[in-house]
């Protein structure tokens, strides 16, 4: 059983004919953006992040149909015009990235979060918290806490690209 | 892909009831978080899905002006964590569901969900229970209105018909006027984990000493249970008849994850924590 729905994927406007039985993640996927992995599959490891109307979900428990009417982001959409956005550049400044399978979900994580505490004093507990849905086993998350951290250091800079 | 055979949207709870009716099949689909893991691991149960994600009716978070607090059933962990009418009235409740999983997760997994699949370790009900939740169901014939306190008939069982629909909670001001409460997660990690044990207080003072006190637990017994043995005045000095009393009322069992005897200790310190705790956010010394 297929549905049509519409939607907005890193900026772009979509109308896509989605089965049912689809997740998110497999529909991004097959849309070429591949940034978006496959890890646990059960939503405890936090590869497939992506954000949904602004808000980090893990796509593999998100069924594809109800990507309908929303706003899309992937790590693919995040670069504009051959530049990184600040999160990406934050953790390539802090070395945050070893073998590199956690990463695209980890920047979706932390767009979200730092877009929703631009300008606040966030403890490093918050970042923590906020990134616990998100699992790396090669860095130890430390240098990872260090580019959410600068990121909100940089106040009044523009926000990072969202692709609209 | 999930071994989905039928899918429906449902875009009113009259639908999604009329659409349970004709099909003795088909489970509801609220934020899918357990749903979808189901299907992922083989289980044929909820092969036949009626979807209630586009249903306003069973979103969204309101005070009456009689001083009820509504919570949809569809309402999610983040909209919860966020309100201010939860955190200004019950924020226990937020306090909860914030021990949810991880971030994904509580954007994701809605109070409605977490209640109607039964979990003897569901973050939410403790909560939910000491403030005397009440809810609200939308059936083939009646809405009808029934008391969260025993509606858990067993592990993964909840009184709710297969043609019911919950559309939301409701908690009186009664309920939560005056008491301070608090909830706390045993567990191994501090995210990402389900409950060893949960435990959840709420307190009223009278003067000095707790004129009322509700007590809850989950994982500790094959419902989540409330302490009816643990609900009486007490004071500072009589604290410890409190880990005394919940024993009647709990039942935990060994599994790979704690042995019936550590989950006792556990139950019991928590108990006189989390009446402490309770106690200390109404205003007391203790």
């Amino acid at each position: 059983m297929r549905k049509t729905i519409a939607c907005t994927i890193n900026g772009g406007p979509y109308t896509l004919s989605v089965d049912v039985r689809q997740s998110l993640m497999d529909m991004l996927r097959e849309l070429g953006l591949t940034s978006v992995k496959e890890g646990c599959g059960v939503g405890e490891c936090g590869a497939c992040t992506v954000l949904v109307d602004g808000r980090a979900v893990d796509s593999c428990i998100y069924l594809a149909v109800w990507a309908h009417g929303k706003t899309i982001r992937t790590a693919e959409g995040e670069a504009a015009q051959g530049r990184m956005s600040a999160v990406q550049q934050a953790y390539v400044d802090a070395g945050a990235v070893q073998c590199g399978f956690c990463t695209p979900g980890l920047i979706m994580t932390s767009t979200a979060f730092v877009e929703e505490h631009r300008g606040r004093k966030v403890s490093r507990d918050e970042i923590r918290r906020a990134h616990a849905g998100n699992l790396c086993r090669c860095t130890g998350y430390e240098t990872i806490i260090r580019a959410v951290e600068k990121c909100l250091d940089r106040e009044g800079e523009p926000p990072s690209s969202d692709g609209d | 892909m999930f071994a989905i055979e039928d899918y429906q949207q449902a875009e009113s709870v009259s639908q999604a009831v009329a659409l349970l009716a004709a099909d003795p099949g088909a489970r509801l689909i609220a934020g899918g978080t357990d749903v979808l893991i189901r299907l992922r691991e083989g289980h044929g149960d909820y092969a036949r899905l009626v979807d209630i994600n586009g249903i306003a009716e069973l979103r969204g978070i309101s005070l009456s002006d009689d001083g009820v607090l509504r919570i949809g059933a569809m309402s999610t962990f983040s909209e919860i964590m966020a309100s201010g009418d939860v955190r200004r009235h019950a924020p226990v409740i937020a306090e909860a569901v914030g021990t949810a999983g991880g971030p994904q997760l509580r954007n994701v997994a809605t109070i409605g969900g977490n209640v109607c699949n039964g979990a003897v370790s569901a973050d939410s009900v403790g909560a939910l229970l000491v403030h005397d939740a009440r809810l609200e169901i939308q059936g083939p014939r009646e809405r009808r209105r029934t008391p969260l306190q025993g509606f858990h008939t067993g592990p993964g069982r909840v009184a709710l018909a297969r043609d019911e629909v919950l559309v939301a909670f409701h908690i009186h001001p009664r309920d939560y006027r005056g008491f301070g409460a608090a909830y706390y997660k045993y567990a191994m990690r501090e995210a990402m984990d389900i409950a060893t044990i949960g435990c959840a207080a709420a307190v009223r003072l009278e003067g000095d000493a707790i004129g009322k006190l509700r007590l809850a637990f989950t994982v500790a017994a094959p419902t989540p249970v409330r302490c009816g043995h643990a609900d009486r005045p007490l004071t500072a000095e009589t604290l410890d008849a409190v880990a005394a009393a919940v024993a009647v009322d709990v039942q935990p069992r060994t599994s790979w994850r704690a042995r019936r005897d550590f989950r006792l200790h556990i139950i019991r310190t928590l108990a006189a924590r989390m009446t402490r705790r309770a106690a200390e956010r109404a205003g007391g010394k203790f």
